[in-house]
């Protein structure tokens, strides 16, 4: 039964790290660029979420879809501004300008919000009565996590597989150029790509925050790292592979801290990390396309 | 492609330039009026702190503490408690004190580099530094060049071991550690306690290991002791759970008050109600913007101050506080400064100090005076110190009531 506990609180947190991944893994699959600033874009949609239900006292549903909006708006405007004029740069400047803006939402969001922590509360308001007699505790916060995950990537799949723009979405992913004289508008695909990674980094923000209530400016930095670990063990560039990726880190990172330890067990989640990747260097689930020289 | 950086160049300074414009009107942030270095600017209802009648005629008195960052509670609460101290102690008309706040963010690089902003603005003595990280730092740095140091707060018997010339108000982590572990053998008698410390911090593991010791010594069960780490310390979903499998009803937490936020909730969320028992660095918890004081319902404590103590010089303090600092209630870690303030101001009396004398003669003066003064103060009565800069004073415990602090 405490393995189930164990397994349940894995998963859960392996959700939000998920949802986190399947934006950096969207974005790099299409852009082929590391969104470093996607963690922080998880910060700001806490903020956005905490202000809208501390400040203006709003009801969760109409925070989270407020923190979505802003998140989107912001992650387009980042894409524009930040992203597009370097498309033809390097990936290096790419790089290092994304860790800029990294840095600039870090430090914008002490400027507003001050580096205090604030105490963000929980939006979920319902309580899973105890399992097996009480030997089996759930919490709703792992709950609504699990199923919010599960919605999101059946939601993307569909769309990915189903409609126009998640079709114009995999053009671009296989060839920008060719997609582009097949009358796919790349510059509108790829900020529809940031559009979706963002919203998805409102709602990965604001469970995270239910689950850990800690809210400061550099609240979404070490989430963020995990979950780009989990898309890399995934296979970055794939969807199930974010998914897969995201609920095995969480699992093995709980796991390790109860039955081996607690101060190892990011160590733990790293190595088995490296050993994945020198068995199948594209990840679980990602294709391995050699580079043509 | 040019005027669209230019659109982008000018979009981001306005952006910053709003975000400067809210930072001023934020309503966020009410407990740090005190980020910059002047203190005249930062604190225009206490005049009288920073601007002595007679220039020249006043004690150059430095602090060093987190203003800003994840440990600012403690900080600003210390500043302001000292602020208070040499307002009175400058309107009784005797020794005047020039007190100058300068922030560290609780990191030891950015400390020290404080402190030599201090020593280059003509710094007599040193109040700080507040956590026990920088401390170590900077306490090596006041051994070096014999200044004075007095640290409202940091615990650890490092910041203290082998320097002279430092001196904490404050009880050392052994103490802490001792006194929660015979605070619960005594009140507690037989119950199973789980450790949940950070083991990557100077002052938790120190408190732990005493901790540990003395409940071996008084034959009390430790039944399960997990760690975390500055980078872990979001998610103690297990870490609560493996306390909860192992059946203990008391958890000890010798850690700050933010993560031990986390870990009421998700014990909350996971449906266990131990009885939680932190050392100081669990004051503060209340004073978090958003935070649910019934979470905090029944935690214990260890802390030498109680804001709801009836004796008049307490009372005054309060009172004082609330006005000064937005009603804010203040905790230990305010009357610690307060306090720090007042023993400097003593032992500058009881060596007949003037305030021309330098930096260095000050301190010999000063450490020579040190273990024969007796002070009176809010975070004990006849506070005594050892040579060796550990203060004689017992901690105290206390339960939090509908957000109070109440003896048990």
């Amino acid at each position: 039964m405490e393995f189930l506990n164990y397994l349940i609180s894995g998963i859960s947190l392996g959700s939000i790290y998920a949802i986190i991944a399947l934006g950096y893994t969207m974005v790099y699959g299409i852009a082929k660029m590391l969104n470093f600033a996607h963690g922080d874009v998880i910060m700001v949609g806490s903020y956005v979420a905490f202000c809208a239900i501390s400040y203006l006292h709003l009801p969760a549903l109409v925070a989270i879809v407020l923190a979505m909006a802003v998140c989107t708006a912001l992650g387009v405007i980042i894409e524009g501004l930040a992203y597009r004029p370097l498309r033809q740069a390097g990936s290096l400047a790419v790089l290092i300008t994304a860790i800029g803006v990294s840095y600039f939402l870090q430090n914008a969001a002490q400027l507003i919000w001050g580096a205090t922590p604030k105490n963000f509360t929980s939006v979920v308001g319902f309580k899973v009565p105890p399992l097996f007699g009480g030997a089996l505790t759930v919490s709703g916060e792992a709950v609504v996590t699990i199923a919010a995950c599960i919605v999101i990537m059946a939601v993307l799949t569909w769309f990915t597989g189903s409609t126009k723009m998640g079709k114009a979405m995999r053009a671009c992913s296989e060839d920008k150029s060719a997609a582009q004289l097949m009358g796919i508008n790349v510059n509108s695909t790829i900020s529809m790509t940031f559009a979706i990674g963002s919203a998805l980094a409102a709602v990965a923000g604001v469970l995270l925050c239910s689950f850990s209530p800690v809210l400061m400016p550099t609240t979404g930095s070490m989430p963020g790292i995990k979950a780009f670990t989990a898309a890399v063990f995934g296979g970055i560039g794939s969807i199930p592979g974010a998914f897969l990726g995201g609920i095995l880190l969480g699992v093995i990172e709980a796991l390790a801290k109860a039955y081996i330890s607690t101060n190892l067990a990011n160590s733990i989640v790293f190595a088995v990390l490296i050993v994945v990747l020198l068995v199948r260097p594209a990840g679980l689930m990602g294709k391995y396309v050699p580079e043509k020289v | 492609m040019k005027k669209f950086l230019a659109a982008a160049l000018a979009g981001a300074m306005c952006l910053s330039l709003m975000a400067g414009c809210s930072n001023s009107s934020a309503p966020s942030n009410p407990s740090n009026p005190s980020n910059s270095s002047t203190p005249a600017a930062s604190n225009p209802s206490a005049p009288a702190a920073s601007a002595p009648s007679a220039s020249g005629a006043a004690f150059k008195l430095g602090g060093i503490g987190p203003l800003t960052g994840g440990n600012a509670i403690y900080g600003n609460a210390v500043m302001n408690g000292a602020k208070i101290a040499v307002d009175e102690i400058n309107a009784l008309g005797g020794i005047q004190l020039e007190f100058n706040p300068q922030d560290d963010v609780s990191d030891a690089e950015t400390s020290v580099n404080a402190y030599n902003n201090l020593k280059d603005w003509g710094m007599q003595a040193l109040v700080g530094t507040v956590t026990t990280g920088p401390c170590i730092a900077v306490s090596a740095e006041v051994f070096n060049d014999r200044i004075f140091a007095l640290t409202p707060s940091a615990s650890s018997t490092d910041v203290i071991s082998g320097k002279d010339n430092m001196f904490q108000v404050c009880f050392t982590d052994p103490n802490q550690g001792v006194g929660a572990a015979d605070y619960i053998s005594q009140n507690m008698a037989g119950s199973k306690v789980a450790i949940i410390y950070q083991n990557d911090s100077a002052y938790s593991q120190g408190i732990r290991d005493t901790f540990v010791a003395e409940a071996a010594a008084k034959g009390l069960e430790v039944v399960s002791e997990t760690t975390f780490t500055e980078d872990t310390q979001t998610d103690f979903s297990v870490q609560v759970a493996a306390a909860q499998a192992a059946g203990a009803d008391v958890i000890f937490l010798p850690i700050y008050y933010t993560p031990a936020s986390v870990i009421l909730t998700q014990a909350k969320a996971a449906g266990y109600e131990p009885t939680f028992f932190g050392v100081d660095g669990m004051d503060g918890i209340l004073t978090v913007e958003g935070f649910d004081i019934s979470l905090a319902e029944g935690v214990m404590l260890l802390t030498p101050f109680s804001a709801d103590a009836d004796d008049a010089r307490t009372k005054n303090f309060v009172d004082t506080y609330a006005k000064l600092y937005n009603g804010e209630t203040p905790n230990q870690f305010a009357a610690d400064g307060y306090d720090a303030v007042y023993i400097i101001y003593e032992a500058l009396q009881a060596a007949n100090c003037t305030p021309d004398m330098s930096a260095q003669d000050i301190c010999e003066a000063l450490v020579a005076v040190m273990p024969t003064i007796t002070v009176d103060g809010l975070t004990g009565a006849g506070m005594t110190w050892a040579a060796t800069g550990e203060v004689s004073k017992a901690p105290m415990a206390v339960v939090i009531k509908d957000g109070v602090y109440v003896t048990p």
